[in-house]
């Protein structure tokens, strides 16, 4: 089978690299790149929520903002603020990370994530989806497991994980499933799908997709155990 | 009430310290934190750069287009600068259209660069009239701990410096972001923006977010080969004409210092 435009295997992603602890004002932070794709997470909280009428006396909320810095996007400058596009990836990003938290335990309070993408090329609410989860579990809030995010999908019939801009645009049959999981349950927490795809090959893309979000797990994980086995041989 | 009080305690015991020659970092008074400028951080981003001040960290991108310029300088490029007081940097910023201190730090940086001329904006015309280069500056806070004002000016200046621009087809009058020239922007000046904040009796510089918060006022002086360009006084003491002149003398001084980090 004939490699893809960058050279890659169907079901090999970028190169990916993740770091913790990159915001020193935060409660938890993390940076995860994957190829071209770089997002950062933050996370306050949790804390209390104002203005009070959005508070809930049975359960903290998780409020996520995913937003493209203004010259990350190749071609014309992003206009700075939200956009309808980037208020329903943060809809989708707290839907994707919801199932691994117990919200109960922070009645009247809130959970902020911020995701900053300085640098994009495609796949970004999942990149922003990996750092948020690493960024959580390092500013210490109980989590059931992670969540890890990949993008897959189908180029003219040939199914593959982790798609660029270029290929997300060829012309075309294409479809672009943006995936997440919560990698040891084998859950999904975040679907979508733009384009065109048989039911054979989204699942086909789904199995591929579980797979990969298992090796970004491996990499969320051991980027942690780096800062806290660290931080403990200082001491 | 109490939390005034306390503000007060905190104010009078960085004074004591301040007294001494002292601050809580041990750091001098007119000493900045440890600086480093990193270039080329954002590849979409026609030219970008990394400033941390201690742990103070901002990111500048530029963008660049050809646009219409405006009727009273038709043929001069043009110049915007946006700055984003990220939710992410500080629990102290929240998301939403940027409030007064953020567009106060864009206006800040804006005029350091206009009014220095730094940019020979004059090469930046295409045709007269009709389309110029605009150079879109993006300030972006990643950690907010004091002094973003120096810290952005710098991220500004180092990113215009990383500028390359994208290719202009004059005939289809179109542009191609995918392609990067080797052409550089037309960087005369290096103007450099130094906050000097006063608390006391004392002048301060580079604070951190900790001390910035205790000051009295804030003089930004920004200059360019020892040249005054632009200034902009900041928070609630007045200053006196004597404060002026030390303050103006002491961002003269430590200009030519940061220059040499560029």
């Amino acid at each position: 089978m004939e490699k893809r435009t960058d050279g890659r295997k169907l079901e090999e992603m970028r190169p990916i690299t993740a770091k913790t602890g990159i915001v020193k004002n935060a409660d938890g932070s993390a940076m995860f790149q994957i190829g071209d794709t770089i997002a950062y997470a933050a996370v306050y909280g949790p804390r209390e929520l104002y203005p009070k009428f959005l508070q809930d006396p049975a359960r903290g909320i998780l409020r996520c903002k995913y937003n493209m810095m203004p010259f990350s996007g190749a071609g014309e400058r992003v206009r700075p603020g939200p956009s309808r596009r980037s208020t329903e990836i943060s809809l989708v990003t707290e839907k994707a990370l919801l199932p691994v938290l117990n919200l109960d335990e922070f009645p009247n309070a809130v959970i902020d994530v911020f995701i900053d993408l300085p640098q994009t090329d495609a796949g970004t609410r999942c990149a922003g989806i990996c750092a948020a989860a690493i960024a959580l579990a390092d500013a210490g809030i109980t989590m059931k497991e992670l969540v890890s995010a990949v993008s897959v999908g189908n180029v003219n019939g040939r199914i593959m994980v982790d798609l660029t801009y270029e290929e997300e645009s060829t012309e075309g049959e294409v479809a672009d499933v943006p995936v997440a999981f919560m990698p040891k349950s084998e859950q999904i927490t975040l679907l979508q799908m733009d384009g065109e795809i048989t039911r054979e090959q989204l699942i086909k893309a789904l199995e591929m997709g579980k797979k990969a979000c298992k090796e970004i797990h491996a990499i969320q994980k051991a980027t942690l155990k780096e800062k806290y086995v660290g931080e403990s041989d200082e001491e | 009430m109490l939390v005034n009080q306390m503000k007060n305690e905190r104010r009078s015991h960085l004074l004591k310290f301040l007294e001494k020659g002292l601050r809580y970092d041990k750091r001098k008074l007119d000493e900045f934190r440890e600086i480093t400028v990193e270039l080329g951080v954002s590849k979409n981003a026609e030219g970008s750069a990394r400033v941390k001040l201690g742990d103070t960290e901002i990111i500048a991108g530029i963008k660049m287009s050809v646009e219409k310029p405006y009727p009273d300088t038709p043929d001069d490029g043009n110049l915007m600068v946006g700055a984003e007081l990220s939710p992410m940097s500080s629990p102290d910023f929240e998301s939403g259209p940027p409030g007064t201190q953020a567009v106060e730090l864009a206006r800040v940086v804006d005029r350091g660069i206009r009014e220095s001329k730094a940019m020979d904006t004059k090469t930046l015309c295409i045709e007269k009239g009709e389309r110029v280069w605009t150079t879109c500056i993006d300030l972006v806070t990643i950690n907010a701990d004091g002094n973003l004002i120096d810290a952005a000016s710098l991220a500004a200046l180092a990113a215009l410096r990383d500028t390359k621009l994208p290719e202009y087809d004059e005939k289809e009058k179109k542009l191609d972001y995918k392609s990067r020239t080797n052409k550089k922007l037309p960087l005369k000046k290096t103007p450099i923006a130094i906050t000097v904040y006063k608390i006391g009796p004392h002048y301060l510089i580079d604070p951190t977010a900790e001390e910035e918060e205790l000051i009295d006022a804030r003089l930004t002086v920004t200059t360019s080969d020892g040249k005054l360009c632009a200034m902009q006084k900041g928070e609630n003491s007045p200053l006196t004409i004597e404060d002026v002149d030390k303050m103006v003398s002491l961002a003269i001084h430590k200009a030519k210092e940061l220059a040499k980090r560029l």
